[in-house]
């Protein structure tokens, strides 16, 4: 149960039972047809038959169930680096993709409190102390409260979700997070009629930090998302990866992840979220707001100013010598949250 | 450990010494030794992309690689005159060409990283993409003018000129290594990040800096 590393034992329960994974299987959302499964031999065979069904033996209403089910009852191969944080397949967003290494997901961070270099972030994290750890939730909300990061793991069962990252710099992963929809701790705390953005502060603490003296961003980093953005299921409260607790370098102990927007809107470490009336000044808006804009959701239409969002790396992938992949309206989950933006100009409100 | 030294061998340091010492930079190993070190960049590079040990993203590490290293040797090339000065060797003119060629290889291996690996060598979207941003448009013509200076490298180019418009000619170095240093800036802006800009900066100005002292001091 424990890894090696971290001397907390996490004592998870998970509900894997097949009905309560079966809540999310109306969300699909496969963006990517399945001929460009991958099939790992880690996993267990039943899964692998499954998948074989999947990628065509049979025909595709079969073959989408086939899917489906293989989706919902496997787990990811663990690496074995950290203390184990299993979670119940979800089908929420769930893609097809090859999942990226984790050793690629764990080495090449943007987490600009311990350095700016991609690199940096997996050497230097390792001093961040994720106990006692506390997430403040206050606000416009009727039942404010301090959370011990051990009771919020708690809070609601823990799944399993594959989602695809894409770093508005122009990359992407496919990681296997673990966490639950943030909308499990938004009803619980039950917002005000106030209550119209989310606010999620970090840790920004230069003890631990080496690089939050640096005048790269304004700390501590601050994100933020529109209420129904926040309640969308697709948002997920983030506690672990490839089913073991988050290493610190992916935003330890508690982040967020929105697959849909650039990987900078998902704040990781965070301590405190805060409901309020205003759009929340986030911090890359504060640092470049020609540049990144409050919603920054993934559109190839809209480019950056300095470089083209119209294609993308998949990290650990791609060879070094192929072409970049096309990037996906909204990531790939334009079926599923569209229609939050809908009416809206993407080109003003980037 | 008891040294067995022959009588003798005292004095052939002595014998040595006095005698002006044939500079190491006039040996004719001299040449090929730094073509050598100047080619490691390459060698590395190229075995790491084959390799698979230039971490998660390959392409942006060469990308980025090459620029590194075209920055460093117009700063290595242009600092080849001031220290010709400073140590009174006047033999290291000699290795001038081959430093400012190998800036230009890295140059062509940047420029080629950018539009092989992230244009996939569509000339269209190239020739869409560079205009498009002042940062690319900075350092493809800081590349442009580098090119009339690698074509009119070899001593026939310089005698057909004429050493006057020759030299007149290569001063587009100094507008180089401008745009090049504005380019990596522009770059780094992204993350406000301008420690190793800063650093480049520093030296730049040092080198062109101490070539205006002299215009003022021979004036």
């Amino acid at each position: 149960m424990s890894g090696h590393g971290t001397g907390s034992t996490l004592a998870v329960q998970t509900d894997t039972r097949p009905e309560n994974a079966m809540h999310f299987l109306k969300d699909r959302g496969f963006a990517i047809p399945s001929s460009e499964v991958t099939p790992r031999d880690v996993y267990e065979g039943r899964r692998h038959l499954l998948k074989l069904l999947a990628m065509g033996a049979a025909g595709a209403t079969l073959s989408a169930w086939a899917a489906r089910v293989a989706l919902a009852q496997s787990t990811t191969a663990r690496p074995n680096k950290l203390a184990a944080l299993p979670g119940s397949h979800s089908s929420v967003g769930g893609t097809m993709e090859k999942l990226t290494p984790y050793q690629d997901v764990t080495t090449y961070n943007n987490f600009y409190e311990f350095g700016t270099d991609k690199s940096d972030p997996g050497r230097n994290a390792h001093t961040l102390k994720t106990r006692p750890w506390t997430i403040a939730v206050e606000g416009e909300v009727k039942k404010p409260k301090v959370y011990d990061i051990d009771e919020l793991i708690k809070l609601a069962p823990m799944e399993e979700r594959i989602y695809r990252l894409r770093c508005v710099e122009g990359w992407s992963m496919v990681v296997p997070w673990v966490g639950y929809s943030m909308s499990e701790l938004i009803k619980r705390v039950e917002p005000t009629g106030q209550a119209k953005y989310v606010e999620f502060v970090t840790l920004a603490d230069p003890k631990t930090m080496p690089y939050v003296g640096s005048r790269v961003l304004e700390w501590p980093y601050v994100e933020g998302l529109r209420m129904d953005e926040a309640m969308h299921p697709l948002a997920l409260l983030t506690f672990g990866l490839y089913g073991e607790i988050l290493p610190n370098q992916n935003g330890a102990p508690v982040r967020a992840v929105l697959p849909w927007k650039y990987g900078f809107k998902s704040g990781k470490s965070i301590v405190k979220i805060r409901f309020v009336e205003k759009e929340p000044r986030t911090s890359w808006v504060k640092a470049n707001s020609g540049e990144y804009g409050f919603y920054s959701n993934v559109n190839p239409k809209v480019d950056h100013p300095r470089w083209s969002q119209a294609t993308e790396r998949r990290i650990g992938e791609d060879g070094i010598f192929q072409k970049k992949r096309p990037t996906l309206m909204f990531n790939g989950y334009e079926s599923q949250v569209g229609q939050l933006y809908a009416g809206m100009d993407l080109a003003k409100y980037f | 450990m008891s040294a067995v030294l022959k009588p003798g061998a005292s004095t052939i340091v002595s014998a040595r010494s006095p005698a002006r010492a044939k500079p190491a930079l006039l040996h004719p190993v001299a040449k090929p030794l730094l073509f050598m070190l100047c080619v490691l960049p390459f060698v590395w590079l190229f075995y790491g992309a084959f390799a698979n040990t230039l971490g998660a993203n390959p392409a942006e590490a060469l990308i980025r690689s090459t620029g590194d290293w075209t920055l460093r040797f117009l700063c290595i090339t242009l600092a080849v005159t001031p220290l010709r000065q400073w140590t009174k060797q006047p033999s290291l003119a000699r290795f001038r060409r081959m430093l400012g060629l190998f800036a230009f290889l890295y140059v062509v291996l940047h420029f080629l990283s950018y539009a092989w690996l992230d244009m996939g060598f569509d000339l269209a979207t190239i020739a869409h993409d560079i205009p498009k941003r002042p940062f690319a448009l900075v350092g493809f013509t800081a590349f442009v003018l580098m090119i009339p200076l690698a074509v009119t490298s070899f001593n026939r180019a310089i005698k057909a000129l004429g050493a006057k418009r020759w030299k007149a000619l290569h001063k587009l170095v100094y507008a180089t290594v401008l745009l090049g240093l504005l380019h990596f800036f522009w770059m780094k802006a992204a993350k406000n990040n301008f420690g190793e800009v800063a650093i480049y900066a520093v030296v730049i100005a040092f080198l062109l800096g101490w070539r205006i002292q002299q215009r003022l001091r021979s004036a």
